[in-house]
């Protein structure tokens, strides 16, 4: 069966970041003080086992992100040597979810539950009676749900709990040989992982790996033939949605601080570097952007994109790729509209940095602007655009939830953890109550977000040291 | 100070001048007022009288930036963008762009004081709590609350506001019983509809500003003064309260200020989820219902309030500390 890429903008932005994200590891690698600081950014165990954590959701929306058409079978009818594809986008996340996502129920039904949630009218015998009818798929290799349903999830969640167990052993091991504290042999290496006695405290991450490992193997067991986490009211597995969610959260909070970089990062070089008229004009700028409410100067953004969206649909070939546009170009304008904050950062950076010898020997020996702004300016004002950006992050998966719920935010064909919460809000509110949507969208979106801002605490203390007065003071001192 | 105040208030012009002009951009020239009025008009065929129509009635129908067919000034004043704009800074806002047309002023000035009973009390015991937590955890420094405290700060700090609303709404208002679920009455009545909101927000922000404040307060404690008040044999309270709040409060009134402009738009979400039919719910209805003029008018007018709020800071700054002077 054939196949055909399809290259989401998206896709392909986040791509080219992680493209740019491998290189600056390289180029961290060749540098010894840049490695240093990012070694002493990993010397505490909440920024590594937060690392650890944000790289499991980058590989979710990595998967997620190869996008592809299938080839439908060829009907008689056609002409040969043309195919057909799918108008129906998947990705790999999909084909790896296969089974969950062709789970469809009619309605609601809670948590590895075995009937619908909701009585419906059913003809038995030719008499209607008002029943909650079996699942369709949820439980449905059962043939006596009361008596084996208890047994069946026993069983599974057993077995889930030996395979992850198996699992975070192996990563143990495979961990040991990489990092063990200069230790020798296998097995002392092993332990002094364990008892953490290595130089970075990788018996954090290992441990938190250990209980997603145990947490994910029962899930994985019951997923084919239960709903882990329920169904939505279409029907839709919830576990699926929020993990689907990660990407559009993660897309988000990656491309919109990205965008910010580029017009913060020049115009707060050029307006701290010739100061004068031209850092007059970058100041006038920002401050009429920051005059404005963010809100509502995304929510204009918006607005006007979906008009033009409305007004040109048939640029585009799937209702995916209108969505994704969509979602870009949202972040195009959350960028647009959020390069205030570290353009003034980088700003007053610059004028201090001009003042400094370097600067002046520079000018001295007559080299030109763009070359002393590239070559001495921005290499110093970077580790303020790092902390920036990852301080921002998980912000803007915060906000991505409020711009939705206002209406301005991602399309509602697109999975979104403001999509889920928006909808939680009347199922929380409702007769019987739905909890499990809301609850699978705030656990996931805690565990993002904490790791984010978590990771982004680390970095901050280890690029800029005056920022430690955040951390809780135990912790300031081991480090120190 | 004059001629300070007048520096101040010449660049606030010029700042809302360029609001005015983004706005009008975004507004007019992405798209034309022809797109907005089929939108609002709406269905798949629209004529182009309808939409002339649309446009007579609210005052569109004239070129955006240049009129050629008029003579002298009028080629520049007989536009949208000068109209536009000239009765945005009087202050006459017009009427709306969807088919109710209801009388913008108007209702800004009704919605304004429902806003201000939401906004005002949480402003200012926002303020009073982060400050009061902040402190408690400098005050127990290197101890195993301060650790605890900051931990809780981050959590809470990493959780959505949404959430905070539906858990507060579900546990308050469905479990318990104790409060409306959402609506607002007027007069003394308005208190038992204000009393979740303000919570829910006082919590959802707590984290971050008492993480924030306490960052503010080391600094400051570090500092010689503070060794200088304790060499004085001063109590630890004292040095607290009386030294490092007073030289702390220029930052965390910064920090605090920048959300004053909020204060009177009312915290948008807070508005909409509870059905207070402040300023936000407002600009949330108008943006759900595509109506352009309504989001202008408030584009521009939480600028008006975002430079005066700035001004009252910096005027602020030197009654609380006088070693700063207003000098330009």
């Amino acid at each position: 069966m054939g196949f055909k890429f399809v290259f989401l903008w998206t896709d392909l932005a986040l791509w080219v970041l992680f493209a740019a994200l491998a290189g600056y590891g390289w180029s961290v690698s060749r540098q010894p003080p840049l490695q240093a600081t990012w070694a002493q950014a990993m010397r505490s165990g909440a920024t590594l086992g937060a690392a650890a954590v944000l790289a499991l959701f980058v590989l979710g929306s990595a998967l997620d992100s190869v996008h592809f058409r299938r080839a439908l079978p060829a009907m008689a009818s056609q002409t040969a040597g043309v195919t057909f594809y799918d108008p129906h986008t998947t990705s790999l996340l999909d084909v790896l979810l296969e089974r969950p996502l062709a789970m469809r129920e009619a309605s609601y039904s809670a948590p590895l539950a075995t009937h619908a949630l909701i009585k419906q009218a059913v003809e038995r015998n030719g008499v209607t009676v008002r029943e909650v009818p079996r699942l369709e798929f949820g439980g449905a290799h059962l043939t006596d749900p009361q008596l084996q349903w208890g047994r069946d999830i026993a069983e599974r969640i057993g077995l889930g709990l030996a395979g992850g167990a198996l699992v975070a052993l192996l990563a143990s091991i495979v961990l040991s040989f990489f990092v063990g504290g200069g230790a020798l042999s296998p097995l002392s290496r092993w332990r002094a992982l364990l008892t953490g006695r290595t130089q970075q405290p990788w018996r954090v991450p290992l441990l938190i790996f250990a209980a997603l490992a145990l947490l994910a193997g029962p899930v994985v067991a019951l997923m084919g033939h239960y709903h882990v986490l329920g169904t939505d009211r279409t029907g839709n597995d919830v576990l699926v949605q929020a993990l689907k969610s990660v990407r559009t959260a993660f897309v988000i909070g990656t491309l919109s601080t990205l965008a910010t970089v580029p017009l913060a990062l020049v115009l707060g070089v050029l307006a701290g570097y010739f100061k004068g008229w031209v850092d007059e004009a970058v100041q006038y700028l920002y401050t009429v952007l920051t005059s404005v409410p963010n809100v509502l100067l995304i929510a204009a953004c918006v607005l006007m994109v979906q008009v033009f969206i409305d007004t040109h649909s048939d640029l585009f070939d799937t209702g995916l790729e209108r969505a994704d546009l969509k979602m870009f170009l949202l972040c195009v304008i959350l960028g647009l509209t959020g390069w205030a904050t570290l353009c003034r950062l980088v700003r007053a950076e610059t004028l201090k940095l001009r003042e400094l010898e370097f600067m002046q020997a520079a000018e001295a020996f007559g080299v030109p602007h763009v070359r002393t702004m590239a070559r001495h300016v921005v290499p110093n004002v970077m580790h303020l655009v790092l902390i920036t950006t990852v301080l921002n992050f998980s912000d803007l998966i915060l906000y991505e939830a409020v711009l939705t719920y206002v209406g301005v935010g991602v399309d509602p064909g697109l999975n979104s953890f403001g999509g889920m919460i928006n909808l939680a809000r009347s199922e929380m509110s409702g007769d019987p109550l739905v909890w499990w949507s809301f609850v699978a969208a705030f656990g996931f979106m805690l565990a993002l977000v904490l790791a984010a801002n978590l990771f982004a605490d680390g970095v901050r203390d280890a690029f800029d040291p005056r920022a430690r007065a955040f951390r809780p003071q135990r912790i300031a001192r081991k480090v120190a | 100070m004059t001629t300070y105040l007048l520096r101040r208030l010449w660049y606030a012009l010029a700042i809302l001048i360029g609001v005015n002009l983004l706005t009008f951009i975004l507004f007019f020239t992405v798209n034309t007022p022809d797109d907005m009025a089929r939108l609002n008009i709406g269905g798949k065929r629209v004529t182009q009288e309808q939409i002339d129509k649309w446009k007579a009635e609210r005052g569109y129908d004239r070129p955006l930036y240049w009129n050629g067919a008029e003579q002298g000034v009028d080629k520049l004043t007989h536009t949208v963008l000068w109209e536009r704009s000239v009765s945005l800074m009087a202050l006459q806002f017009g009427r709306s762009d969807s088919a109710r047309s209801v009388d913008i002023g108007h209702e800004v000035g009704t919605r304004m004081w429902v806003s201000l009973q939401l906004a005002l009390p949480l402003f200012v015991l926002q303020l009073i709590i982060s400050i009061a937590f902040s402190l408690l955890l400098v005050f127990f420094r290197h101890s195993r609350i301060d650790f605890w405290g900051v931990v809780l700060c981050v959590v809470m700090l990493s959780i959505s506001s949404l959430f905070y609303i539906i858990v507060g709404q579900f546990l308050f208002s469905r479990v318990l019983r104790l409060v409306p679920i959402s609506g607002y009455a007027h007069g003394l009545d308005a208190a038992r509809f204000l009393l979740l909101p303000v919570l829910l927000s006082l919590l959802s922000r707590l984290g971050s500003e008492a993480r924030l404040y306490r960052a503010m307060f080391l600094e400051e404690i570090g500092r010689d003064y503070v060794r200088t008040a304790r060499a004085k044999g001063l109590s630890e309270l004292r040095v607290l309260g009386r030294h490092v709040l007073r030289n702390a409060l220029i930052p965390i009134i910064t920090s605090a200020g920048s959300y004053l402009p909020y204060v009177f738009l009312g915290s948008l979400v807070f508005e909409s989820f509870f059905g207070i039919p402040g300023l936000g719910a407002f600009v949330i209805e108008a943006i759900s219902g595509q109506d352009f003029a309504i989001v202008r008018t408030m584009v521009f007018l939480s600028a008006v309030l975002y430079i005066a709020s700035n001004l009252v800071i910096d005027l602020l700054y030197s009654v609380i500390d006088p070693r700063v002077r207003l000098a330009s």
